[in-house]
């Protein structure tokens, strides 16, 4: 492929450069995904459709400049909610899931509600000004220090209105206000989950301790043996 | 309009791009021999020693034995079973050597070049596909999670209990190991102050002291994780040939079970990689590398050796360890990642902050080598206690055996309480 023909190429697409190519690839994967994920009857095609969808959208985020965003949407969502889901889909996945029929009402009114979000969701986007305008290009600072530094405190962004919100406020509060709630969540859960049993003697050691009495007879050698061999 | 044109960034990535995948893949058909040669060795065989130049009767130590391999299973039948998941079959196995080689984006496999002087070529050329990747331990973490699938979907696309089996044992075992292998690699990253493992190595290599003698308790917790991470023996459970045939790839044959195993073997060489690079100081060595960006030829060429001939050395740890340790149960699996190797992981993370924040404060009190003295004997003290603790406290094994409320033998009992054999007694139940 000679100048001219790239240029007639370019011409035709103004967007067509590489950084443009892989936008689009990856946008469109990440579309194409999620509507394989509301239209496909396989449960486990479901959540796998999910994460290409969420995998194409951390590829979005590197071709933003986001790197940090990128790679926590791949080790998050990607690496890490979707593995435990596609692990119990997979687990618990009946017939009665490997062939899901959706009722036709049910496609009408997420036809609809997904129509209005999707009307919200454009107006909003074109009613940001900085949006309408060229692109800034992708961005090249670093990324990862000042988020960390932004989580345990040191406001990194500008603060605009100096009397509502005050500076070097940071995210450390809302931080450990979400891991306090995690913690609590987990504890919930451990509480519900717990074993119904309390903590006895097991019914073999019990055998044992009463057959000690008469020892000598074949059934308390043995259980003895058992029991002793726990230990 | 030249947009489409790669620049010379770009060129330098695919160049780079070919050199590591091509190395990487003929790596792994020899690193196959050099495993067989061990194993041999350490089962006093001779091992494969036969096939050399072909249609000759040179044998070369064995060295065409990999070509042959190769080209054996690229030719078998590519044989699909009917009862799998068409597509999923496919993908699975794409998935795994896709991540697998991903991962190699952020990972650096030497230090830099000389000067080169091209034009839009930014010097020193860095021996790494994506220099100044600000996320790259995440980037390598999250494509490592990523791998995940392409075991979970082999095991369950193809259908059959052996490999569903290995599939769940895999991404259990995969996803238990990532917190213990994240802990021992947040110590170093806490200490160095960067993700990006080119800095890493470039901070070992100024102070001289790798982070294995600074962080010993950190080195053992990632090296444990990473042999998990790897699936290789002890932790083999996905695949236990005595157990589940073959794990999740019982059902593949061919190109496609060549790309598994070519994976795997590449999770091992990834995390060679990564061991050498965060603890063993990466392509630094006393006294014969400098400790600075400036490099000659031969001097750039000297660190990439170094760099590789420490990969090659833990590789061989790794395949000595194969032949060495027998299998762990999968309870021991999971106790040894949840009561050992975490709580020695925290620890370490522990020591590692205390150690860094009161730094400065030792520096000017006590000096430079004091301070060096103290950041690394405090480290060692906790690291022998935390392992006589662990071993104290976490029982070695865990009693598994069926819970038995009868000794179905003894029959005078259930006549004299008359109860039916088998039957919970309800003082058991919480009220």
């Amino acid at each position: 492929m000679n100048h001219e023909a790239l240029s007639v190429l370019a011409s035709l697409f103004p967007f067509l450069d590489w950084h443009g190519f892989f936008f689009l690839l990856f946008a469109g994967v990440a579309c194409v995904a999620a509507v394989m994920v509301v239209l496909s009857d396989n449960v486990v095609r479901m959540a796998l459709h999910l994460v290409l969808s969420l995998g194409a959208t951390a590829g979005l985020f590197f071709l933003a400049g986001a790197e940090f965003v990128g790679a926590m949407q791949l080790m998050i969502y990607v690496g890490g909610t979707l593995v435990l889901l596609v692990f119990g889909v997979m687990l618990t996945a009946q017939t009665q899931l490997v062939a899901l029929r959706t009722p036709a009402g049910d496609r009408v009114i997420a036809g609809i509600l997904a129509a209005a979000l999707l009307a919200v969701l454009v107006q909003a986007a074109f009613s940001i000004d900085s949006w309408q305008k060229a692109g800034q290009g992708v961005a090249t600072a670093p990324t990862a220090t000042p988020l960390g530094m932004a989580l345990v405190g040191v406001r990194v962004d500008q603060v605009a209105d100096e009397n509502l919100v005050r500076p070097k406020s940071g995210y450390l509060l809302p931080f450990e206000i979400v891991s306090v709630h995690l913690l609590v969540v987990l504890v919930g859960a451990a509480y519900l989950a717990r074993a119904k049993r309390r903590r006895v003697p097991r019914p073999v050691d019990l055998v044992a301790s009463a057959d000690s009495v008469k020892p000598g007879s074949p059934v308390a050698a043995s259980s003895t043996l058992v029991a002793g061999g726990s230990e | 309009m030249t947009a489409l044109l790669p620049s010379p960034e770009t060129i330098a990535a695919l160049v780079k791009i070919g050199l590591l995948v091509g190395g990487l893949m003929t790596a792994a058909a020899y690193l196959v021999l050099v495993e067989r040669w061990i194993a041999a060795w350490v089962q006093d065989r001779r091992g494969p020693n036969r096939v050399g130049i072909p249609l000759t009767k040179i044998r070369l130590f064995g060295l065409g034995q990999p070509l042959a391999d190769g080209l054996k299973i690229i030719f078998k039948e590519d044989f699909t079973p009917r009862h799998v998941d068409k597509v999923l079959y496919n993908a699975a196995p794409l998935a795994l050597l896709t991540a697998s080689l991903a991962i190699f984006a952020a990972i650096p496999f030497g230090s830099v070049l000389p000067p080169l002087n091209i034009p839009g070529l930014p010097d020193p050329v860095p021996f790494l596909v994506a220099p100044g990747l600000d996320v790259g331990v995440l980037w390598v973490f999250a494509l490592s999670s990523i791998a995940v699938y392409g075991v979970l979907l082999g095991g369950w696309a193809s259908n059959n209990k052996y490999g569903f089996l290995g599939g769940l044992r895999s991404s259990a075992q995969l996803v238990a190991y990532e917190i213990p292998l994240g802990l021992g690699l947040l110590g170093v990253v806490l200490a160095t102050g960067s993700l990006q493992l080119d800095i890493i190595m470039n901070k070992q290599a100024e102070t001289g002291l790798w982070y294995v003698f600074a962080q010993p308790l950190g080195f053992v917790v990632f090296l444990i994780a990473s042999f998990a991470e790897a699936a290789r023996l002890p932790f083999d459970l996905p695949e236990a040939e005595q157990e589940l045939v073959g794990g999740y790839h019982t059902e593949y044959a061919g190109i496609k079970l060549l790309l598994f195993l070519v994976s795997e073997f590449l999770h091992m060489v990834t995390a060679a990689f990564l061991i050498v690079i965060m603890f063993l100081g990466g392509w630094h060595f006393w006294g014969i590398t400098g400790s600075t960006q400036e490099v000659t030829w031969v001097g750039a060429f000297l660190r990439f050796g170094i760099l590789s001939a420490k990969i090659f050395a833990v590789i061989l740890f790794f395949m000595v360890v194969r032949w060495s340790w027998p299998r762990f149960r999968f309870d021991q699996l999971m106790n040894l990642a949840w009561k050992v190797m975490l709580p020695l992981g925290l620890l370490n993370l522990v020591v590692v902050a205390t150690i860094e924040e009161f730094r400065p404060a030792l520096q000017s009190a006590l000096g430079n080598s004091l301070t060096t003295g103290v950041a690394v004997g405090v480290p060692w003290i906790i690291f022998f206690g935390g392992l006589i603790c662990a071993g104290m406290l976490t029982p070695s094994s865990t009693d598994n055996r069926p819970i038995r409320t009868r000794d179905p033998f003894d029959q005078e009992r259930h006549l004299e309480k008359d109860e039916p054999m088998n039957k919970p007694s309800s003082e058991l139940v919480e009220a």
